[in-house]
């Protein structure tokens, strides 16, 4: 099987951003995922995301475990390099990456069973060190590429297409998240883009571990009655704790909001979050209300989006390492080899 | 009674110590020492999978001929360990001689009639002198120093300067260190005066050899070689070569603004580690990891994928006793077969086998070298031998006009000006295809690099053809490396003979030292060292011209003998397997008694003496 080629032509009038690019410039290959797969709008929303944001497309390197969601992002950037890496194991090959050239935009894209079994430990470490980059998971609660296993996020009790029950407890990947450490964590559902695209900006914008747990039904094995994972069921259940807004201007913005409704939150690179409240009582930089918020909502069979958790002031991996302001993979022979002088004087030490 | 060994620069110090006790700082000095009279030494940790409490033991082997490997046997016990008392009082050479700590009364029955026993209440004078039980302690072992050094007639100059070296930055702790020292050795003036038969006479033979760990020498050749990433997971052997990239590049890594030109990860466990590396190699870095074989059996799925998509990666593999924990603390070369073949499917990885801590460092720096040349995997197979202890080798040597190679890496101007890019396209016929480096270029150059097959383009493929062309092509990258790798060293013996010895890595210095004895036995052998896989022409010619040819290893299923097997080029009646896997290092004594066995057997040699 090989990929069916887009061709180069569009409309002339297609909108431009800053720097020229149509939305095509952010598109990849023909998806190869089935039709109707959530997946594929998560992959819409991250062409309008970056398009919007007006970043240059190869300035982006997109990673990927193994799975269904591993596979998209060959269906959009195809002016940026991709690395479909091993089964749960992307986190770590984004961590060796972002070490290497800090100056590029990292994205992440992993599934419900590349993240929550196989990745779980490669997942929490990641967060826990402070990956600059945006980790998507496109978690639909079962294995598609081999037809329908339940995974690790699926709920207890729900069932599987065949009438099958799961019996394990989930796990909750937006909690987990938290509580490693994350800088920026969003619960988000493929089927509202508006809402998605919103958080994915804020999300790159973001200096650090930003975790996106994005619900996206499969089509093919688990959108039927029962699924918790399903477009029905998350439509009908979705709780959005706040509405975001991405703002680029490093100017303190005018509140003019009714009181307790909007929230602007200014991000380590002096960009601002607009919050839109839609419980006034959250607040996503207080960790604790966020987690007992989340544990409380989801006994009730709510799916809790938004924007869940932000530190603003957060540092990222290579702040915390130190490591050079000039690329790693940039320095030569002369910034690096200390030369036989300075061998020399080990030499003498070790007499 | 028991005759006394008289012997100048030429003997066995074994120290019996209880681990975390403090003693091996003190017994490091006492080492160097005599490195300081001009005199080489030879010299082992032998320790156990603990921090504190179990048997510990240090060897020095006093050598002025100048040989590294363990001799065997102990001329002088040093026994601060009730624990191990007895199996240390029955290691001791006949005539040889025991010294112990006489504070506490020992029956006759302890001790051995053939030995010479030199008592010395070193409890008792330290419980005199010091009231805090930790300087009680470590002062004892730097006061049983003193009475060593003082009979072993070692210069006090020397060891002062050595302590005055070693707390340098923490000046008050020189002081009384220096009394100790004095107490021990004026005590051992005193009241021992020529009870050892052993003397450290000053001699010129180290010159300006260094005395360091192939782990260290490692680290090293990873600075100077131009490593900016580092991940690791803690596993002995391998865990102080980390630990010294990370401080050499505190110390020489560091820029104008304060910044680090590295990144050491200590990742969550050893399939994050290579996951790191890779993911750093793939980006532009030079990246490394430093494991040990459990590591290398974890990281086997990912060195798969950098094989099959071609990444550079460098691995040191730091060798202990396998299989699953095996003896951590123990030496071994057993993970030759699954570093040569490491993940699944067909697949074969460039190792390399460095026999000392100098070529620790030569072999990094070439490791990243070959790792961008060759994109891919390159292992470096030290092991503990090497690795966890300090060897005097030459001093490390760096030529200022060396370059990195970074290998083929198409950039942004070849790409602008219309270069046909095919990520795994042979444009050169040496197999080896040109990448990039993610953002690079605007609209040129990007590609999707995993794991699955894929043609010349880069683009998802299982066509059977494509497939095929792939693979040939990485085959022929392979052969592409032998004119890159470490050749192999020949050395024949004085006359001409159709015997042969083949070896490796570590049992080098203890072959250095068989050869001559064996040739003193009328057994010459032409040897041909490996130093790394694949194989060149020349390591399949040795085998053609020798009619036997004695294959050493430190290993017990003969694992290289299989690797050269496998070229279908070498005939396997002509290879006779000496082995040796206990753990410990091998020496030339085991090499000699075993190859002269086998000689008398094949009915070639009548041997006048087997080993000394």
């Amino acid at each position: 099987m090989t990929y069916i080629v887009k061709p180069k032509l569009h409309h002339p009038k297609l909108k431009q951003n800053a720097l020229g690019f149509t939305h095509r410039d952010y598109e990849g290959k023909v998806s190869t995922l089935c039709a109707g797969c959530g997946h594929d709008s998560i992959s819409a929303a991250l062409i309008q995301a970056f398009f919007e944001l007006d970043l240059e497309p190869h300035r982006v390197a997109k990673l990927s475990g193994i799975g269904c969601s591993s596979k998209t992002p060959d269906y959009f950037l195809g002016q940026s390099h991709g690395f479909n890496s091993v089964h749960g194991r992307m986190p770590s090959v984004a961590t060796g990456a972002s070490l290497a050239n800090r100056d590029l935009i990292y994205l992440g894209v992993s599934g419900d069973g590349d993240s929550a079994s196989i990745g779980l430990g490669q997942l929490a470490h990641c967060l826990r060190r402070g990956v600059n980059m945006v980790y998507i998971v496109e978690n639909n609660g079962v294995y598609g590429l081999t037809k329908g296993q339940f995974s690790a996020t699926a709920d207890k009790g729900s069932k599987s297409k065949k009438g099958a029950g799961n019996q394990d407890a989930p796990i909750d990947l937006v909690s987990l998240a938290i509580i490693m450490g994350a800088t920026f964590v969003a619960r988000s559902f493929s089927g509202d883009k508006q809402q998605l695209v919103h958080l994915i900006k804020a999300a790159i914008e973001h200096k650090g571990a930003a975790f996106i747990d994005c619900i996206s039904p499969c089509v093919a094995f688990n959108n039927h009655p029962g699924s918790t994972k399903s477009f029905d069921y998350v439509r009908e259940h979705n709780e959005a704790v706040n509405a975001i807004e991405f703002i680029e201007s490093k100017a303190p913005i005018k509140a003019d909001y009714e009181p307790g409704t909007v929230a602007l939150v200014r991000q380590h690179d002096g960009t601002y979050l607009k919050l839109k409240k839609l419980h006034t009582d959250y607040d996503p930089t207080d960790k604790t209300a966020a987690l007992a918020y989340l544990m409380a909502h989801q006994a009730k069979g709510e799916v809790v989006t938004g924007l869940l958790h932000v530190e603003p002031e957060a540092e990222d991996l290579c702040g915390r390492m130190n490591v050079a302001k000039a690329p790693l993979n940039s320095l030569n022979e002369a910034e690096l080899c200390p030369g036989s002088s300075a061998l020399a004087k080990i030499n003498a030490e070790l007499r | 009674m028991p005759a006394r060994l008289e012997r100048t620069n030429d003997f066995v110090v074994l120290f019996a110590n209880v681990n975390g006790s403090g003693s091996a700082s003190a017994n490091r000095t006492f080492a160097r020492s005599i490195l300081r009279m001009g005199v080489p030494i030879g010299s082992r940790n032998i320790f156990p999978s603990n921090i504190q409490g179990l048997p510990t033991w240090y060897e020095v082997r006093v050598t002025e001929a100048g040989h590294r490997g363990r001799r065997g046997g102990t001329d002088l016990m040093v026994a601060m360990n009730p624990q191990t008392w007895d199996k240390d009082v029955a290691g001791i050479e006949p005539d040889g001689y025991l010294f112990y700590d006489s504070t506490k009364y020992l029956p006759p029955s302890k001790f051995r009639d053939d030995i010479n026993v030199i008592g010395m209440p070193l409890t008792e004078i330290c419980n005199k002198q010091y009231s805090d039980p930790r300087q009680r302690q470590l002062f004892k072992n730097i006061m049983y120093v003193g009475a060593i050094s003082a009979l072993l007639e070692i210069e006090p100059a020397v060891i002062e300067k050595l302590i005055g070296e070693q707390y340098q930055g923490k000046d008050k702790l020189i002081a009384p260190n220096v009394g100790a020292f004095h107490i021990g050795r004026d005590y051992a003036l005193q009241n021992l005066k020529g009870a050892l038969g052993l003397k450290v006479k000053r001699a010129d033979k180290v010159g300006d050899k260094i005395f360091i760990e192939g782990n260290a020498a490692a680290a090293l050749g990873c600075v100077y070689g131009g490593a900016t990433v580092a991940a690791w997971y803690p596993i002995t052997p391998s865990t102080s070569l980390a630990e010294a990239f990370a401080r050499y590049s505190r110390r020489l890594r560091t820029d104008a603004d304060g910044h680090n030109k590295y990144a050491v990860v200590q990742a969550e466990d050893e399939l994050s580690a290579i996951g790191i590396v890779i993911g750093a190699a793939w980006n532009g870095a030079r990246a490394f990891t430093a494991t040990s074989g459990p590591g290398i059996s974890l990281m086997q799925e990912f060195i798969g994928l950098a094989y099959f998509a071609e990444i550079p990666a460098v691995l040191f593999d730091v060798q202990r006793g396998g299989p699953s924990t095996g003896m951590p603390t123990r030496t071994q070369q057993s993970d030759i077969l699954i570093c040569a073949y490491a993940s699944h499917g067909d697949t074969r990885h460039v190792l390399l086998f460095p026999c000392d801590p100098r070529e620790c460092f030569e072999f990094a720096a070439k490791a990243l070298d070959l790792a961008d040349r060759l994109q891919t995997p390159i292992f470096v197979m030290s092991d503990l031998d090497i690795g966890m202890n300090e060897w005097l080798v030459p001093p490390l040597a760096w030529d200022d006009a060396r370059k990195f190679d970074r290998g083929k890496v198409m950039k942004f101007a070849e790409l602008e000006a219309g270069k046909d890019f095919g990520r795994y396209l042979d444009v050169d016929g040496d197999g080896i295809p040109y990448r990039t480096y993610p953002g690079t270029h605007p609209s040129k150059g990007a590609f999707f690099t995993r794991g699955t097959s894929r043609d010349r383009y880069a683009r998802y493929s299982e066509e059977g053809p494509v497939y095929v062309d792939n693979m040939e092509r990485l085959k022929k990258k392979f052969e592409t490396a032998k004119k890159l790798i470490p050749a192999p060293v020949r050395t024949d013996a004085r006359e001409a003979t159709r015997f042969g010895v083949v070896h490796f890595g570590s049992t080098t210095c203890a072959m250095d030292e068989a050869i001559g004895d064996l040739e003193n036995n009328g057994i010459r052998l032409n040897r041909l060292r490996l130093r790394a896989y694949p194989f060149t022409d020349e390591v399949i010619e040795f085998f053609r011209n020798h009619e036997r040819v004695f294959l050493v290893e430190q290993n017990r299923d003969a694992q290289m003998r299989t690797l050269l097997l496998d070229t279908g080029l070498v005939d396997a009646n002509k290879i006779i397997s000496v082995l040796h896997y206990d753990g410990t290092p091998i020496t030339a004594q085991f090499i000699v008694g075993e190859i002269g066995r086998r000689m008398q057997e094949l009915g070639r040699i009548s041997i006048r003496r087997v080993a000394s």
